[in-house]
């Protein structure tokens, strides 16, 4: 049986990373390799690397990076942020990262899903996707641009489309839940799970250590990602598997 | 000096990683001397049986490769590089393997979500020196549609996904067959990175 994975997430800025880390120990908090190899070591599934800058002069600090990670870390690294062309997937997969997460450009271009996966595989292409409740309760939009524009796509067409053209996975974050800090947006979850059969990472709204627990119980959804729950130092990842565990969620733990 | 197959197929950058975290020498090479003097071979891969097996053959890689495992030299395919170990392969169209193994690679058969992707656990079948710090139960990471069906003598441990056995560590003699990432499965993955370097030194 698979174990549900946790995965954190870390927004990097000018190979920095952005939200508040407020951890003991560290050398440099900032430093985004130091921080992914210390989520390693609690035993982080995976990690995310959200780049927020992603301008192109800025290509060379974000390849660095991932050739630094890449060679510390022994767990998958994920890398997305200002994704937009077949040669930015060909970049990051060779500076070692395992999956690519595309957001915007892949609603702009869908084909750049299709054309990634045929040359790299499914299991590399992740489909982030940001969606929003409609105010009359229909649905649900998809927005791009780091949330700032409404795309009028309607989220359950999107995913059905993005798994068709080959995303090996997604990422949903829900703008209503993100920041919140109330745990994960349940009903948006269950209403991508019921359509796709990739695995899908549940993003937005995580607070505490039970709200994982939550949403592995309430949802189907394979992964669940946070980040300012373990940037804050509030808990570790092997603090919210023990919760887990002790709930009967099968996750894989550190050897004592 | 461990040898990591350089046949344009896939990322070698993390498993040479995970080789020198275990303090190994590690070359990335296709030259045949090289690869006849290293104390262990790794195969890695990532993509499609045929393109892996048309690159083996751009590279004259598998005369040596034939030559080393005649030589009794431990050779390890990670991923896409243990399924090409078999006799045959089923992904895209029907491929000749390196023939190492017994067995062919098709696509899985099982009632649940492809690629079977994430950490799942490992059952063990055989005694092997691979699995010499592996407890029953450890997870490792997987990333693979495609799986090995092969004789129950040659499968050391399996992980139990959607209803099937999907074999995960597999070997013959001085062959041998990750379908895991060692390289990307955590505190257990260095483990038997570790082995496999104890298995080299011999």
């Amino acid at each position: 049986m698979l174990a549900k994975r946790i995965i954190p997430c870390l927004d990097i800025k000018d190979g920095k990373v952005v939200k508040g880390v407020n951890f003991v120990g560290l050398k440099d908090v900032g430093d985004p390799v130091e921080l992914a190899k210390e989520y390693d070591r609690q035993c982080a599934d995976e990690v995310v690397f959200l780049d927020i800058t992603a301008t192109y002069e800025h290509r060379e600090i974000i390849k660095d990076l991932i050739q630094r990670a890449a060679s510390e870390l022994t767990i998958p690294l994920c890398v997305g942020g200002g994704i937009r062309t077949l040669d930015d997937f060909r970049m990051i997969l060779a500076a070692g990262a395992d999956k690519v997460s595309v957001n915007s450009a892949a609603i702009k271009n869908p084909q750049l899903i299709k054309d990634a996966s045929d040359e790299f595989g499914v299991q590399c292409v992740v489909l982030a996707v940001d969606a929003k409740a409609r105010e009359d309760h229909s649905g649900y939009d998809v927005y791009i641009a780091g949330g700032r524009e409404n795309t009028g796509i309607d989220l359950i067409d999107w995913v059905k489309k993005g798994e068709a053209l080959g995303a090996g996975e997604i990422l949903l974050t829900s703008m209503d839940a993100d920041g919140t800090r109330d745990g994960f947006d349940i009903d948006m979850l269950n209403a991508v799970m019921d359509v796709v059969h990739v695995p899908v990472i549940a993003s937005g709204g995580c607070g505490g250590k039970e709200d994982i627990a939550d949403v592995f119980e309430k949802t189907n959804c394979d992964a669940a990602l946070a980040a300012s729950l373990f940037h804050f130092g509030e808990a570790t990842v092997d603090e919210v598997k023990e919760i887990c565990a002790e709930r009967g969620i099968p996750v894989r733990r550190n050897r004592v | 000096m461990i040898a990591v197959i350089d046949y344009n197929i896939g990322n070698l950058a993390s498993v040479t990683n995970g080789l020198k975290r275990q303090g190994l020498d590690v070359v990335i090479t296709r030259d045949e001397q090289e690869i006849l003097n290293a104390d262990g071979i790794v195969l890695p891969g990532v993509g499609a049986f045929p393109v892996a097996m048309e690159n083996l053959k751009k590279f004259n890689l598998i005369e040596p490769l034939n030559k080393a495992k005649d030589k009794g030299i431990p050779i390890m395919g990670i991923c896409l590089g243990m399924q090409i170990l078999f006799e045959k392969g089923y992904e895209v169209e029907e491929t000749k393997g390196l023939g190492f193994l017994k067995g062919e690679v098709d696509l899985l058969k099982v009632d649940a979500k492809l690629p079977h992707m994430g950490w799942n656990q490992l059952v063990i079948n055989h005694d092997h020196p691979l699995l010499k710090y592996v407890k029953e139960g450890d997870y490792v990471y997987f990333v693979h549609s495609y799986g090995a069906i092969c004789p129950d003598e040659e499968l050391m441990a399996y992980a139990n996904y959607g209803g099937a056995k999907v074999p995960a560590l597999v070997a013959k003699d001085n062959v041998i067959g990750c379908q895991f990432h060692p390289e990307k499965s955590g505190e257990v993955g260095k483990y038997i990175l570790r082995a496999f370097k104890e298995l080299c030194e011999k």
